[in-house]
């Protein structure tokens, strides 16, 4: 029941996305019907996907993340892997010439994989709540640092502007094949990390009771982290960061999975879809003679519901 | 005498072995040794949790050559870790991992531990004690040959303690299992067939508990006597 609700309120979103606004289909129709399937197929296709599929990415790794940390506060932002792939997708483009949208998504995935990394490192893998954030905190900040560094000191000197836009978190204008190079790495990771769903589940009783049931924490950990890196990295290289939704929409999840972390995982995706999608309606629609970041639209709203998180956390230790 | 389980070679780096091991059907052994002696690590050394190495048969089935699935029926873990952040419902809990858990060997479980007035209730709100008794229900409900429990009399109230020991006698009298359970209460040990030292990642003393408290392995795995502990089997 619920299922069916989300997977129609999902194709609901997807259509109006890629409908709305109206006005231009309608004034396109009217005037030259050929050219409405290139402003659809086009232009906001690729849009729709990349929202739709981005969204998704950042709720199942999210859910996936917090199911293997152990950690509702884990996800791709909180622990610096979104930071890491911006970093990874400048250097490539101002430092290493690196102009194609294919090696652009690698040095994402690269630069994710190096933060997730330098996060085990720092923190360990079963690391308390507020460790994990901190270091998390800490890798993200020197990845926001080093992408500004990297932008001020490029070569280009137009660097900043043009980043601007993209690493804020925007769908605007992305071709198909810049769809295709973020979506398919990050929909075959995807279908791989879904698959791991009762595994991750089992890891509720502890590593030790999944290993003597025949799993194999460590590999499973290195696995979804490699997974989690190439889904992130191929999107952010391509779209930019946003915020906060793959730590809001496994909390939600939860919710629908009787608190299973890992059965979480198709409905954080789902919900992160729906989010992401809905956030980009809105800055689209929203008319203020400039376009926001549809990431700075998601870190506001999702601002408050952390906060929410945190407290209600909160109370639970010291209740 | 047929075996049910036998350990050869069994390793932890820097923590236990390699150390051999046989246990026979419906023996209840406790693992006891000061603390960081190996007594936890000689638990999932014998479950073959990852980074262990050596080979564990339990029924005669190696544990590294079946499939996971199989595997939950041979040997059952209780941690020594009784953290649990997620919430679920103990019900859910209990069969978490189980395969085809039958519906009337999960109520059994649930009530075996008192646990039918907890259960709608998410295992993160729970008292220590309270997810010991999950978790012990849990190995319940799944019925593995050879349960490895670690501290399973920890963190509960007299009650209780006496309940776990209770079901783990009762537990001999079905064919072909065993239980392994690691305590610190030596107090307890009249309970046992069977007592396993463990110090310094080796098996100090292996036999019954009587002749375990009248060893000199007692005074040198303690650095005190039983004697001085006022420990008396009858």
């Amino acid at each position: 029941m619920t299922r069916f609700a989300i997977i129609l309120g999902l194709i609901g979103l997807a259509v109006s996305h890629l409908l709305l606004p109206w006005g231009p289909v309608e004034a396109v129709r009217a005037t030259d019907p050929e050219l409405l399937s290139t402003l659809l197929g086009e232009l906001r296709l690729p849009r729709t996907l990349l929202a739709l599929g981005y969204g998704a990415t950042l709720g199942l790794t999210g859910a996936a993340l917090q199911a293997l940390f152990a950690n509702p506060l884990a996800s791709p932002d909180l622990t610096g892997s979104t930071s890491g792939a911006a970093l990874g997708a400048v250097v490539a483009a101002y430092w290493l010439g690196f102009s194609s949208a294919l090696a652009m998504a690698f040095a994402g995935a690269v630069g994710a994989l190096c933060a997730l990394g330098l996060l085990i490192i720092l923190a360990g893998r079963r690391a308390e709540p507020a460790s994990l954030l901190l270091a998390g905190l800490a890798i993200a900040l020197a990845g926001g640092a080093g992408t500004s560094l990297a932008l001020a000191l490029a070569p280009s000197p137009f660097a900043f502007y043009d980043a601007f836009d993209w690493l804020m978190g925007s769908f605007a204008d992305r071709s198909l094949t810049q769809a295709a190079v973020a979506l398919i790495p990050a929909g075959i990771a995807f279908t791989l990390i879904a698959g791991r769903a009762n595994a991750l589940d089992l890891l509720v009783l502890g590593e030790d009771v999944a290993a003597a049931a025949g799993l194999r924490p460590r590999r499973l950990a290195l696995e979804i982290i490699i997974l989690s890196a190439v889904a992130v990295g191929a999107c952010v290289a391509v779209c930019g960061a946003i915020g906060f939704v793959g730590l809001i929409a496994p909390v939600i999840a939860r919710r629908l999975s009787a608190g299973h972390p890992g059965r979480a995982m198709l409905p954080a995706a789902a919900i992160g879809a729906g989010l992401v999608a809905l956030a980009d309606l809105v800055s689209r629609t929203v008319d203020l003679n400039r376009s926001i970041p549809v990431g700075v639209l998601t870190t506001l709203a999702g601002t408050p519901i952390f906060i929410a998180i945190l407290l209600s956390m909160r109370r639970r230790m010291t209740s | 005498m047929t075996l049910l389980a036998e350990a050869k070679g069994i390793v932890i780096i820097g923590r236990i072995g390699p150390l051999d091991l046989i246990v026979r059907p419906k023996e209840l052994t406790a693992i006891v040794g000061p603390n960081g002696g190996g007594k936890t690590s000689l638990l999932r050394a014998l479950a073959q949790v990852e980074g262990a190495r050596g080979n564990v048969w339990v029924a005669g089935e190696s544990l590294s050559a079946i499939a996971p699935n199989r595997r939950a029926r041979l040997v059952g873990l209780l941690p020594a870790s009784r953290e649990m952040i997620w919430p679920i419902a103990v019900r859910n809990l209990v069969t978490l991992g189980l395969i085809d858990p039958e519906a009337s060997t999960v109520e059994e479980a649930l009530s075996l531990f008192e646990l039918e007035d907890l259960a709608r209730r998410t295992v993160d709100r729970l008292s220590t004690g309270e997810r010991s008794r999950v978790l012990l229900a849990r190995i319940a409900a799944a019925g593995p040959r050879l349960m490895l429990l670690d501290e399973p009399l920890a963190n509960l109230e007299p009650y209780w303690v006496r309940k776990v020991l209770e079901y783990l006698k009762r537990r001999k009298s079905e064919p072909s299992t065993a239980t392994l359970a690691s305590l610190h209460d030596l107090t307890q040990l009249k309970h046992f067939d069977r007592v396993i030292a463990v110090d310094h990642g080796a098996i100090a003393f292996d036999g019954s508990p009587l002749d375990f408290l009248e060893s000199r392995e007692f005074a040198r795995v303690f650095r005190l006597s039983a004697l001085e502990l006022d420990l008396a089997l009858s």
